[in-house]
């Protein structure tokens, strides 16, 4: 009897979707607090630009997550949810380039270019986003359609920005590596599992444990 | 504590408005929109917002005769110069250190000085609190961008130095912070070649600006802000300003800092505070004055140009950054 099971999908795939929603939603609930509550730090502009920037790189990466994850375990359901991780990936960016150019710096173009263009992180990070503005605006059925293929190819970009984001992250901090290095280790984890021999091999691996499971152990007789 | 009012330092009549504000490049008006249109909203629910936690300036136990520094900035407010900290000893978390370092006990406490001098001594924290204690109200410019103005109750190293008798052959000042992992967990990281080491050239260690500072805010030093004792060079980075100090030798070799050896490239010996000598990897040209919205221009020298300049007169200091 079929329409139980698909009651069951759409309503795990539902909450999937409310959970994300509500999860990327979060960070930015708690930033607001903060700052009502004056618990920002001394330094609140550069406490917002850090927690946004964090954000946006944590939520970038999560999204770029849900293909290989599905690779490792089967769970189909994480396809969905790339989409949205993804925009709000891209409006935590977004809140982190306008807190920069505007609380930061005052809209003031010569500081902002000396800042951008001078400095090789914020170089980093301005192209970072740059990329990611047409994986925001490609985010939709009507265009996915009309793109086809090129889509994908597209949508590939998004590596590449983490990538950057990563190594904005890492030209930008004060000595102490470790938290922009785990991001690095992560996202050079997720590239891996794409590679498509290594992808194949994990299938094979995977869907032989499954079938294992299933069938009990081989009977010897 | 018996403290005399700094008169060195006054405010030119020329000077009351702060001119390094108007005249800077600094795109006020629109700039402002941005902040005023935030604040405009956040006004608006303002009535609802619970009270700002500890806004007064004065600590318990004492008080700044000064509210401004000499170019007219106001003092950093006393919650911000105790809770927003750089001491990595601790942690590298600014807010977290008050909390780790508030049971780093400074009874008793030592500071050997010695190395090329004529009359080595120890000093111990009442011998040094017997030095005539001043206010000296400074300016603060961390390498990382922020600044602070911070009235420190301290007396001129040059005072020090005068009773141990340098030796002809003194060429530089070597200061070392306490080495004991127990009480500073922060030095079992290896990412750094503990102890805290820096130096100065003797003619900046002999300025009237530099002082060994044993408090803040008409109270003895907090553990986060380097307590017992600690240095203040105003015209350098922040870093320069080494906390909890346990030894001071005259020396002939220029002493490498920890953050020199850390990342030579990026950390020198002098750290003059210089707008037009970049950081390799950011702007030094501005700053954020903790507490204001805006960025503000850096001051060559930190606004001590005219006390310190001459100290540097023919170097290059692209080279000697």
């Amino acid at each position: 009897m079929t329409p139980r099971r698909t009651d069951d999908s759409t309503t795990i795939a539902r909450l999937l979707s409310i959970v994300t929603h509500i999860g990327a939603l979060i960070p930015l609930a708690l930033l607001l607090w903060d700052y009502w509550t004056f618990q920002l730090s001394a330094d609140p502009i550069r406490e917002v630009t850090l927690r946004t920037g964090k954000s946006a790189l944590s939520l970038l990466v999560l999204s770029l997550a849900c293909t290989p994850l599905n690779t490792l375990l089967g769970w189909k359901k994480l396809i969905p949810l790339r989409k949205t991780l993804g925009l709000y990936a891209f409006l935590y960016a977004s809140l982190h380039a306008l807190t920069f150019v505007w609380l930061d710096y005052g809209l003031d173009p010569e500081l902002i270019v000396e800042a951008v263009f001078q400095k090789r992180f914020a170089l980093a990070g301005f192209a970072a986003f740059l990329f990611l503005v047409p994986l925001a605006m490609t985010s939709n059925r009507w265009v996915m359609r009309r793109l086809g293929k090129r889509w994908k190819l597209l949508h590939r970009l998004a590596y590449l920005a983490g990538t950057l984001g990563v190594v904005h992250f890492l030209w930008l901090v004060k000595n102490v590596y470790t938290q922009p290095l785990i991001y690095a280790a992560v996202l050079a984890l997720l590239l891996v599992v794409r590679v498509r021999p290594i992808k194949h091999k994990i299938v094979d691996w995977r869907t032989e444990v499954k079938s294992r499971l299933v069938r009990g152990p081989t009977p010897t007789n | 504590m018996l403290v005399k009012k700094r008169k060195g330092i006054e405010i030119p009549s020329s000077e009351i408005t702060p001119r390094h504000l108007y005249l800077s490049r600094r795109q006020f008006i629109k700039g402002a929109t941005g902040g005023a249109a935030f604040l405009a909203a956040s006004a608006l629910l303002g009535s609802c917002r619970p009270s700002e936690p500890g806004t007064e300036a004065e600590p318990e136990g004492g008080q700044a005769s000064a509210t401004v520094d000499e170019l007219g900035d106001p003092l950093t407010p006393y919650r911000n110069v105790i809770s927003y900290n750089n001491y990595y000893e601790f942690t590298t978390d600014k807010e977290s250190v008050a909390a780790r370092a508030a049971n780093f006990s400074t009874s008793p406490w030592q500071v050997e000085v010695g190395g090329l001098v004529n009359n080595p001594r120890v000093y111990d924290i009442d011998d040094l609190r017997r030095f005539d204690q001043e206010e000296r109200t400074y300016r603060m410019r961390c390498v990382e961008g922020w600044s602070m103005v911070i009235p420190w109750i301290g007396f001129p190293l040059s005072g020090l130095l005068a009773e141990v008798q340098p030796d002809s052959r003194a060429r530089y000042v070597r200061f070392e912070t306490l080495y004991d992992p127990d009480r500073m967990p922060g030095q079992k990281s290896r990412l750094y070649p503990w102890p805290y080491v820096e130096g100065l050239r003797l003619d900046e260690a002999m300025h009237d600006l530099t002082i060994v500072a044993t408090g803040l805010y008409g109270d003895n030093l907090p553990p986060q802000n380097g307590a017992p004792v600690r240095l203040v060079v105003p015209w350098k980075y922040g870093f320069k300003n080494i906390k909890s100090i346990v030894r001071i030798d005259l020396v002939e070799e220029m002493p490498v800092s920890l953050w020199m050896a850390a990342s030579p490239r990026e950390y020198g010996f002098y750290a003059n505070v210089n707008p037009e000598v970049h950081h390799p990897r950011w702007s030094q040209s501005t700053e954020r004055r903790i507490g204001d919205l805006q960025r503000r221009d850096t001051l060559m020298f930190n606004g001590y140009a005219e006390q310190v300049a001459s100290l540097y007169e023919g170097m290059d200091l692209r080279l000697n950054f």
